[in-house]
Parts: C-alpha cells; structure tokens; sequence
C-alpha cells in the first residue's frame, strides 16, 4: 500500500481498535465448505485452466492428503479444521472489466476506506497496483506503460493462460510442492496472486505493487505469486496487506516464488497488518507462508524486507538460495507483536555458488503478552567457498509479560567461509521515556520514536512510499503498550 | 506575577523523604540559582517540577502558569512550557536529532493552538538557533545524543530549550563537566534566551556559573528545605565559606 496523504491521514486518525475492522457486502460466489478433487475441479474451472494445471493441482492434492501437519515451531494454535474453509470466493463480476469505471462501487468503496483509492493510485507516478480483492483481481493499472518495457504484471491466472511455458518452467521450481505440509495445500488450491517478468536488460521502471485483502468470512486465502527476473534485470516489489474484524481465525497460506538471473535484482517488501485478533488473540489471521527466492544467475542479488506487525500468528521464513557463484542474499526484517500475538519469523539463506554473500538484520518488537521468536538458519554448503555471512539480532522488550527468543542454526561446511552472528535485547528505559515527555512528546509517540529509531537499519531499506507507512504502523501496533 | 509557585511541599523517593517543606515563588524575567550540598533535593525538585513518574508530591501544591501542576501529565507540562535541561541527557540510538526536536516543537505548537512547522521551516528555524550556539549542521544529523560529548549533550540541551520558548527553564547543573569555552557557549545561550516573558531556574554547585549567568536570587537548600535566600553575593559567600556555616545556622 502507497501511502498517499490520504492515506497518512487515515492512519493518523488511528484508535487503538483496530481500524481496519470492516467487511463490505459484496454478492460472493463461493465453493462449498471444505476440500476434495471436486472443488480443485471447480476452481480449476472457475478459473478456466488449462488441463495440465489442474493435473499439477491435483497431484500436489494427492500428496498433501498423506503429509503430516508441522509442529516445530514456536506458536500455539487449535488445530485447524480444513474441512471447515472454503477454498473458492470471488466478487461477482458479470462482464470483463475495461477499466476503473466498470469496478463494483462496493469495492472502490473499501479501497477507500483502507485509505488507498485507486483513483489517487493510479495518478501517483511510478506505481501500479495489481489488488487483489479476496481471490480475484479485480483492476490494474499502468500496464500499458510496463507493457512498452516488457515487464509482464499479471494476475498469475492471466499468466497460466497467457504465458503457460514460462508458468510450466518455473512454478514449483523455488518452493516443491510438497515444501512443506501449507505449500502442498496452497498448490492444490491457491485462486490468484501476482505473476512478474523482468526481460533481460530492463530495469522495470516503476516499484510494482500489489494489495492484499481477505474479505469474505472464512476464506482461505492461497495467494500464489512468482517473480522471474532475467538477466541484468531489476524489479521492485511491494506487498501489503489489512483484513477486516472476525470472529474466527482466518488462515492465510500463501507462496511465493523469485527466480534471478545473471546479474539482476530483485528487491521484494512487505508491509503486513493483517487483523491481530481482539486483546486476547481471538479472530486473528494465521499467516503461515512460504516465501522463497533463488539467486540461479552469477552475481545475481536478492533482498527480502518485512515488517511485520499484524497477524495473530505469524510464521515465515523469507529465504534464499544462493546459487549462483558471487549472489547475494538479503534480509531486513521488523517483527512486532503485540497483546496476545505470536510471531515465528526469520531467514534461511542456502550458500551453494561460490563467494556468496548473505546478510540478515532482524528487529524483534515484544509487547504485552506476546511471543516473538527469530528463527534463522545459514547452510554453507560444500561448493559455497569463500562465503560469508553476517547476522544481527536484535530484541526490544516492552513490559515483564511478553517473550523473545533467538534461534539460530548455522551448518557449515566449508573451512575458509565467514559466519558472524550478534545479538542483543534491550528494554525500552523509563529514562529514554522521560526524556521524550519532557520534550512535550507523549507516550505514544515516544514509544513510536523509540521503537523506529531501533528498527532504523530495516525502515531504511524500505521504499520511501512504505517507509512513511511503516513507521505509522509501528506506532499504531504498540499503542497501549507502554504506561 | 509568579509564573511558578512552590508552596510547602512535601516528597518521598522510594518512601524516603527527600523534600521536606520547600517554598519558592518565582517571577517571570526572574533568574534563580539554587545551590546546596549533594543530597540535598536539588535533582529531586526538578524530576518533581518535571512530573517524572515516582516524584508525586506527598503533600502541598505546585501552581505553574496558574494551573496545579499535579493534575498535569509530564508531556503536559512540557507541552504548557516547563522545560527541564538533564543533568545526564539521555541517549536514543536511531532517533535522528532533527525528528525528535520537530516532533517535540510541533508538540508544543499544536498545544499553543499554533500551526505546526513544515520540515523546511522547522530545518531553518533549527539551523539558526544551532549557529548560535555553534552546533554544527553534522551533531543534528546524528541521533539524539548518542556519541556527543559531555559538552555536545550539555549544548544540545540548552538549543533544545531555544527551540522550545519554555516559560520555566530548570537547568540541572548544566555546567558540571564543561571546559571553560564550553560553558562560555552554553552560557550565552541562557542569557540570549533571558526575557521579561519566562524565568530560569538554574541548579549548580558551583558559584563559577553564576559569573556568567547573574542570577537575581540565590537560593541555598539543604536536607530538603530552603535554608537560606539572597541575592548573587549569597553564592560568593558559599564559595569562600562553604555551606557548613549557614546549614548550621537555620
């Protein structure tokens, strides 16, 4: 999400309810509750497939019927009944969209009350936004002026039609499908997500970015993106993401995938705030996803940047593969979680190519009873001379009931590789806080001020457009914590 | 017209009792130093003026600008005008100087009922009262107060109160620890800042401050009260007879 003045204002306007807590009335059509080869065969159809994507749905189906459910991390959780979701909704559109005046006014409606019209994003310069509006997307913009760079950005069902050779080539390649127990599960059933390519030798000329939003009740939402990035090519990504007030949690299990090349970029950011649930964690969102990114080209440069304030229950590992002889890995990442949150986040950067380079920043924010883990890993493989990596970790506690935890796990298995590993917690002091108040600043925006000035290093690696948002966030997140 | 008015007022540190019926009147345009031994509630009474948690009056009454400062939080007060100078400024890794002084002046402003400073007008604004002052554009770039000297932080506080236009200035022996040409400079700026419209409250040890800055009362406090009021050549006479003779004489 862009933050526009408008939308500065929105968040400024901010109690300490979550703001975001509202559904809008749209018309949905939905597959029934729950999940067989039947309703793969119906979103398959809805989505008008070809064959052989159905047969890859079907098959990642077959295989995640016979896997068992992960339980090593950190976050507690009632089991989830899968049965009990329903995998397929989209807003009734009775025609093909030719441009924003064709949109649902309902829709246009939410944007607006998430702070981001369309129509102010569409005059923002440099900037096209891909939304997707619970499964569907539903309008984009600038895509003539990508189009005239030959960036493709497209919803991936777009590209499953338009561009099957390079979805056949590259789907799965980054994250199998049997990954993990939530990618199976997302293979055999995500509805939409974004689809990127960078041609060779172009820089694309805008930061692309797409907005995220779970609408409809108990809709798992199976986001599926890809990004390939051809040879010295450079894309920037951005995702962000509100959801509105619930009941019952709400599972989000998207994948994501990012192909470089020789001597390209990637740069991907998040912005997630997705609902947290009430002060007890009840009707949060789990976000369990899979983000991955494979640096196959010499040279080529993968950066992930996350933060992540939302969520009842947060578990991600952004990671890379450093393939690629000389490539470089990348991970800032701002991890707050408030009342009853937990959050399970880190890294995994796989050094396989030669003088690899992998650099891990992460900032943990714990407030009130809230559980906030980093779990990171760094594999220098046989192959990887010459690597290195450097990771900090850092901890800020606010108040005695809340918890951080840093797990880091290095292999390695090189001799004359580099792994540095730091990590410090720290308390916000009621002397820097005194300090603020006698300045005439006030609980909540000290802590605010505070809490940027230690996740400095991450916020600066964040697009300006997010980094103003962003930083709202991080104070709207902790309000209440403090005092 | 007392813009401050301490009256008999009683307070406990940690359920020690530290001020123990401490009245003062102070008049706007007045400077009053006070001085007195370690102990003796001189940091308490600015963390108490200050409103800093664990310094709530056990008994009498605080009017500042008219209003009974108990029922004001410390930001409030801030905000109304009372500004404390820290005897220990303290650091805050990656808050840029510039962020936190705007955030602190368009507090103050918006309480006013003033517009708030634009980023441009805030940058100029900061940059002449800096060269005053003779802080360079580099020490505002940095974080608040972290890697600054003694004298940089001692210096950055007394901007930080040009910045603010306080009412009540308290500065908690802002001289300890500068050289000679520092406390020249931080000096100047309390005499620049010196008005009809506000009134300085200085805490020192050392007459050494008062040659620089005049003070129209010297106050001496000791065990809590106030033992004894005069004018400047009240200091002199603590700095060549020490405190013992007119502790021992109240």
């Amino acid at each position: 999400m862009v933050a526009t003045s408008e939308t500065i204002k929105k968040v400024r306007e901010t109690t300490s309810k979550y703001k975001y807590g509202f559904s809008t009335n749209i018309e949905v059509d939905k597959a029934p509750k729950g999940l067989n080869e039947e309703v793969i065969r119906l979103i398959s159809l809805k989505k008008d497939e070809p064959e052989w994507m159905l047969e890859w749905r079907l098959e990642a189906y077959r295989k995640w019927l016979k896997m068992e459910r992960p339980s090593w991390s950190k976050v507690n959780f009632p089991e989830i009944d899968f049965q009990e979701i329903h995998y397929y909704a989209a807003p009734k559109q009775k025609k093909k969209l030719n441009s924003l005046d064709e949109v649902d006014p309902e829709l246009l409606k939410t944007y607006e009350k998430l702070g981001i019209p369309l129509n102010e994003q569409k005059m923002l310069a440099g900037v096209a936004v891909d939304v997707v509006f619970d499964s569907v997307s539903v309008a984009t913009t600038f895509k003539e002026k990508l189009a005239e760079s030959g960036v493709i950005f497209c919803p991936i069902s777009e590209a499953i039609q338009k561009h099957p050779e390079l979805i056949k080539k590259y789907l799965g390649s980054v994250v199998p499908v049997t990954d993990n127990y939530y990618t199976a599960l997302n293979s055999a059933v995500f509805t939409d997500g974004s689809f990127v390519y960078v041609p060779k030798n172009v820089k694309c000329p805008m930061e692309l970015s797409t907005y995220f939003r779970i609408n409809e009740q108990n809709t798992g939402q199976f986001e599926r993106t890809l990004i390939i990035v051809e040879d010295a090519g450079y894309v920037s990504y951005l995702e962000g993401c509100t959801a509105p007030q619930r009941d019952e949690n709400q599972l989000h299990a998207a994948v994501v995938e990012l192909v470089a090349m020789e001597d390209s970029e990637i740069k991907y950011s998040t912005v997630q705030n997705w609902y947290p649930g009430d002060e007890n964690g009840v009707g949060g969102i789990y976000n369990f996803v899979t983000k991955r990114g494979k640096c196959l080209g010499a040279r080529s440069k993968i950066s992930w940047t996350q933060v992540e304030t939302g969520s009842s229950i947060t578990w991600k590992y952004p990671s890379c593969i450093l393939q690629g002889d000389g490539s470089v890995g990348e991970f800032y990442s701002v991890a707050i979680t408030n009342n009853a949150q937990q959050a399970d986040t880190g890294t995994k950067m796989i050094h396989i190519g030669k003088n690899t380079k992998s650099t891990i920043i992460s900032k943990g924010i714990s407030a009130g009873n809230s559980q906030n883990t980093y779990r990171g890993q760094v594999q220098i493989q046989k192959s990887a001379k010459n690597a290195r990596n450097f990771t900090q970790c850092d901890s800020l506690l606010i108040g005695d009931k809340c918890s951080a935890v840093t797990i880091p796990y290095i292999n390695q298995h090189v001799s004359n590789a580099k792994v540095e590993h730091e990590a410090t917690t720290s308390k916000i002091s009621d002397d820097q806080l005194f300090y603020c108040f006698q300045r005439g600043i006030d609980t909540e925006a000290a802590t605010s001020l505070i809490v940027n000035g230690f996740c400095k290093e991450v916020m600066k690696e964040l697009p300006m457009e997010f980094a103003v948002e962003a930083q709202k966030l991080i104070g709207i997140s902790l309000e209440g914590s403090v005092g | 017209m007392a813009i401050l008015n301490i009256n008999n007022v009683h307070l406990n540190v940690e359920e020690k009792q530290i001020l123990k019926g401490i009245s003062l009147s102070v008049n706007k345009g007045e400077v009053h130093a006070i001085m007195g031994p370690n102990g003796s509630g001189k940091s308490t009474l600015s963390y108490m003026l200050a409103g800093r948690e664990g310094y709530e009056l056990e008994s009498g009454q605080v009017l500042f600008d008219q209003m009974d400062i108990s029922t004001m939080s410390a930001d409030e007060r801030a905000k109304a005008g009372m500004f404390l100078a820290f005897q220990y400024p303290v650091e805050l890794p990656g808050v840029s100087s510039m962020n936190f002084l705007r955030e602190a002046v368009n507090s103050r402003r918006k309480y006013l009922g003033e517009a708030e400073l634009n980023h441009l007008d805030f940058v100029k604004e900061a940059r002449r009262i800096a060269k005053e002052m003779f802080i360079k554009d580099e020490m505002l770039k940095r974080y608040v107060n972290v890697g600054f000297s003694g004298g940089e932080k001692k210096r950055f506080e007394i901007f930080q109160m040009s910045m603010l236009n306080p009412k009540v200035a308290v500065l908690d022996e802002t001289d300890s620890g500068l050289d000679v040409d520092a406390l020249k400079i931080v000096s100047d700026g309390v005499n620049n800042f010196r008005s009809k419209e506000n009134s300085v409250i200085l805490i020192t040890h050392y007459q050494r401050l008062l040659d620089y800055i005049v003070p129209d009362y010297v106050h001496i406090l000791a065990d809590g009260v106030i033992k004894k009021s005069g004018g400047p050549e009240l200091a002199l006479h603590v700095e060549k007879n020490g405190y013992a003779g007119i502790i021992n004489a109240a």
